[in-house]
């Protein structure tokens, strides 16, 4: 080695060793944060913390197939009695009966503080009278069997009072005394893991802990068992994604790698034509683990995309210096390659100031690898390669190619027409041709996804789309707050709005609403007395009434309710999921259910904000959110694109220089776009803004082959070598975001399908209108 | 139990005479054939801990085989709805919902005024052993239940009636309280 070649060597060197420690300690993540906005409106913001630790992202749905229903039902226990001895799990429900048992009893036996119908007119001589016939109408009614052994103790009727505000509507099937499906074949558990939704080897570590306990628990293998629930979805996908990065990179890898052995045909240049590639895709996670702490698997996996990228600017310079000496080179091609790694850095740039994390971190991953494999092309490269290496002769390729660029001028018109008619086309479907929410980059298969519903709905499960949120400084003035929302949540059931809501101050009540419940019970005597008068001509004798007397003077002096006082009821899971803590207060969550019946599952936002409105309780419908936060990054996303397109014109108006060969330059590019995108709507894909962007990136990657057109067409022509060396680079392009196309990630799929074909048209029909006729 | 005892013994020398002409089998078929109707209804409950008996009017609706409406008028506007396993009670503004497949006790209980009124033989004796007086004019039957969980609620259940008409069902519980539910049906037109 020369010493320019040994000095250079070596600073690459150094850069990759610092960068590889960077790497090294980077923090890979493939959870949905890819998705979630990075500056959240309020309402999103709701949205994201239930989506990270909401207690909805912490059900695990479990199905037990196979075997009788008596199997299954001893499954059940079993797999219930094993988990629930577990950390990892808070709770564990099946339906057994039994399990009710805590929670009733803590409210019987609180429920004078707890009861919303206590308060000081309720004890007077009408209001025992009016509360105590209720409860013996209530005898009369089917539902009095039930009543009747609490008749003595709370004959005000307070456990009824409690039990009406809670949902009574949906449960599960019983089948052989545990929750089963709809059908009855299977028996069914609802799970909720200690870790968060975010938590995804939390929730890892819980699926595994189901499923080897269930086996454990039923050897035979009669029986098998079936999850779903968001942790699922982030194990799953998490296991996609990491499954893609390997197999996208290892296929496009292997595939480029023999591509420039064909050109090559030697193991020497093939290496050193790797290098500006390995610098880049590690260049690439450097700058994002840097900036964001985070490197998102996705955004490792759109490596394999850079890699074909990439290893252009290699090819460009071996095919192209093979005649000439380095400084040949550089003065006569550099410039040309420089604009074109500049065009797609404007393209990459533009994805940079997304609030769609996934998309920035993908822009500078890209931006700073092709940054990265240009500069060691331009910079390390020729002092590595020496001024003579053997490069195979590839000119007899020219005629060859020079045939088909003629062929390719010839049809001109016919593309225009071509193209005119795409247009047309998309024009006419302009409002089919976009997939209307985020799903569409969701990673869960429609298969997982119908397992889920078909799972939800033979349980039940909370979808937990409208909710009420409030912020408090601390816990007893959200509890507070709590209260005085549910008072306008209360008129909202009256007037059928709304079917019902959660609250936590139902189980916990804040200490000033205990407080003013206890004042109004009056004391022992006082309460004799009022009964002995309000009962005269009742059927109940005031006399059968001395567990009443003994229970309201109990409570009199029974401390307040705390949240200590629900542990060991499922109550306390309750206060938990919807009282929560945060760094700088407290919130609460009170999720509303539809009204149900011929009034359908949707509630009417309006009147629900406006009952709100000023109790300082923030409405949000999680359904709208997501639509909300799609919407708003198709549109930030459609106004990056039309930025980084407008940056690219820009840039090649002030190099190029004149408004023809600008329009000559641009023209095939945005036919390009056209064709690709009128044949996936033909091809039946739905566009989501990912392909949005994969237009603006075919802008950014084709106009690389255009300025090479368009410098032949200056006057310089176009020789065999610099062919040679467009046709070699466009197929790794091509091969590189062709790849990502096979992905079962939409994000990487997207981009791939456009950009991979968009690659090669771009090429072709710059052949086609910016190369001069040669007559 | 002695007293029991001789209680089962007297209803079954009751309903041996009766066999040869009028027996489970034939009141089942009788019954089967009443497609359903509207009737006014008389409900009393005799409850220990209350001095007088709760009395609940209203009106009731069956439709076979399994389909019957219950609906209180007095002292309460309360509805009761039974649609196949699907019990529904609604009062003032609360909705229950009760999935009857899921309660068997419920179920059971249920099925002794539903089994009755559709003549469904295997339904009754699932849960409950019958004893049958009278003739086809004036007929009573005696459902004592046979499974330990419902035996803990219900002591003994009478049904009464005339021809295919139920007129009175008489539910004994365990801790000796007793509702008498007397049926008037609404000749139809």
């Amino acid at each position: 080695m020369t010493r320019p070649a040994t000095r250079a060597f070596l600073i690459w060197l150094l850069a990759m060793l610092a960068g590889a420690v960077v790497v090294w300690n980077s923090h890979f993540s493939a959870d949905m944060s890819f998705f979630l906005p990075a500056k959240p409106s309020a309402e999103q913001q709701v949205l994201v913390d239930q989506l990270k630790e909401g207690v909805v992202s912490r059900l695990l749905m479990v199905a037990i197939e196979g075997g009788d229903a008596a199997q299954r039902a001893k499954a059940s226990r079993d797999l219930r009695g094993r988990l629930e001895k577990l950390s990892e799990f808070v709770a564990v429900q099946n339906g057994e009966a039994g399990s009710q048992d805590a929670d009733r009893n803590f409210l019987f036996e609180h429920r004078y503080l707890l009861s919303p119908a206590v308060k000081a007119e309720r004890f007077t001589i009408d209001g025992l009278r009016d509360a105590i016939a209720n409860s013996i109408d209530l005898l009369a009614s089917p539902a009095g069997m039930m009543i009747k052994p609490l008749l003595p103790r709370d004959p005000t009727g307070e456990l009824v009072e409690m039990l009406g505000g809670l949902n009574a509507g949906a449960q599960p099937n019983v089948s052989e005394g545990v929750w089963a499906s709809r059908d009855g074949e299977r028996a069914m558990l609802l799970i909720q893991t200690a870790a968060l939704g975010s938590d995804t080897d939390g929730q890892e570590k819980a699926i595994d802990l189901i499923r080897s306990l269930f086996a454990e628990g039923t050897p035979g293998g009669e029986l098998t068992v079936q999850l779903s629930g968001p942790g699922l979805f982030a194990v799953k996908s998490r296991a996609t994604i990491k499954g893609e990065v390997t197999r996208l990179s290892t296929i496009s890898t292997l595939a480029i790698i023999a591509v420039l052995f064909f050109v090559y045909r030697s193991g020497r240049l093939m290496t050193l034509g790797l290098l500006p590639v390995v610098s880049g895709a590690l260049a690439g996670i450097v700058a994002v683990s840097l900036a964001y702490g985070t490197v998102f698997g996705i955004t490792v996996g759109f490596g394999s995309a850079l890699i074909g990228e990439a290893v252009d600017y290699s090819i460009y310079y071996f095919v192209q210096s093979s005649k000439l000496s380095v400084e040949q080179w550089r003065a006569r091609f550099w410039p040309t390659i420089r604009l074109g790694v500049l065009t797609s850095i404007c393209g990459f740039a533009a994805l940079l100031f997304s609030g769609f994390p996934g998309l920035s971190q993908l822009g500078l991953y890209s931006l700073s690898g092709v940054l990265a494999a240009a500069i060691v092309t331009r910079f390390i490269l020729p002092p590595l390669a020496g001024s003579n290496f053997a490069m195979r002769d590839l000119s007899h390729l020219g005629p060859v190619l020079k045939r088909g660029i003629a062929v390719l001028q010839g049809l001109r018109w016919p593309v225009i027409i071509l193209t005119l008619v795409a247009a047309s086309l998309l024009a006419i479907n302009r409002d089919q041709l976009w997939h209307p929410n985020l799903s569409a980059l969701s990673t869960v298969s429609a298969e997982d996804g119908a397992i889920d519903q078909a799972l939800r709905a033979d349980i039940s499960a909370p979808d937990a789309r409208y909710m009420a949120v409030i912020t408090a400084p601390d816990r007893e003035a959200a509890l507070q707050a709590a209260e005085r929302a549910g008072q306008q949540l209360d008129g909202l059931i009256v007037q059928g709005i709304i079917g019902g809501y959660d609250s936590p101050a139902r189980f916990l009540p804040s200490l000033a609403m205990q407080a003013s419940r206890r004042a109004s019970l009056p004391a022992s005597e006082e309460l004799q007395a009022r009964l002995q008068t309000a009962l005269t001509d009742s059927p109940l004798a005031a006399s059968k009434l001395g567990g009443f007397l003994d229970d309201v003077t109990k409570a009199r002096e029974q401390g307040s309710v705390t949240r200590e006082t629900l542990n060991g009821t499922s109550l306390a899971l309750a206060v938990d999921s919807l009282l929560l803590q945060r760094p700088n207060g407290w919130s609460v969550l009170l999720p509303l259910r539809p009204p149900g019946g011929d009034k359908g599952i949707d509630i009417a936002i309006e009147p629900v904000r406006a009952a709100l409105a000023g109790s300082g309780a923030l409405f949000v419908d999680m359904k709208n959110e997501f639509d909300n936060l799609y919407n708003d990054y198709l549109h930030e996303a459609t106004l990056l694109s039309l930025a980084g397109f407008v940056a690219i014109v820009a840039l090649l108006a002030v190099t190029l220089r004149s408004p023809r060969r600008l329009a000559t330059v641009l023209l095939p590019l945005l036919i390009a776009v056209v064709l690709v995108i009128t044949g996936l709507h033909l091809a039946g894909e739905q566009l989501h803004l990912l392909h949005l962007i994969g237009m603006l990136l075919i802008v950014a990657v084709g106009s690389n082959y255009a300025l090479f057109f368009d410098r032949a067409d200056k006057g310089e022509g176009l020789d065999s070598q610099t062919l040679v060396s467009m046709a070699v680079a466009n197929l790794t392009t091509a091969i590189g975001f062709g790849t990502l196309a096979l992905s079962n990630v939409p994000v990487l799929h997207a981009v791939g399908i456009t950009v991979g074909p968009g690659a090669i048209l771009a090429l072709l029909l710059s052949a086609c209108f910016v190369g001069r006729q040669r007559d | 139990m002695i007293k029991r005892l001789l209680g089962c013994l007297f209803l079954v020398a009751l309903a041996l005479p009766a066999s040869a002409a009028f027996d489970v089998g034939q009141l089942m078929s009788d019954l089967a054939k009443h497609k359903g109707g509207k009737a006014k209804f008389v409900e009393k409950k005799y409850i220990s801990l209350l001095d007088k008996p709760v009395v609940s009017t209203g009106e009731m609706t069956y439709t076979a085989p399994d389909r019957l409406e219950k609906r209180t008028l007095t002292p309460k506007v309360e509805t009761l709805l039974l649609d196949k396993d699907i019990l529904s009670i609604e009062r003032e503004k609360q909705k229950l919902s009760i999935n009857l497949a899921n309660q068997p006790e419920a179920l059971a209980f249920v099925d002794s005024i539903r089994g009755t009124l559709a003549g469904n033989r295997a339904a009754l004796e699932k849960n409950y052993a019958l004893y049958l007086s009278g003739n086809s004019e004036k007929w009573v039957l005696t459902l004592l239940p046979s499974e330990q969980k419902i035996a803990a609620m219900v002591q003994r259940i009478t049904v009464s009636g005339q021809k295919n008409q139920v007129r009175v069902i008489e539910y004994l519980q365990t801790d000796g309280d007793r509702s008498v539910l007397s049926i008037d049906p609404i000749e139809l037109k």
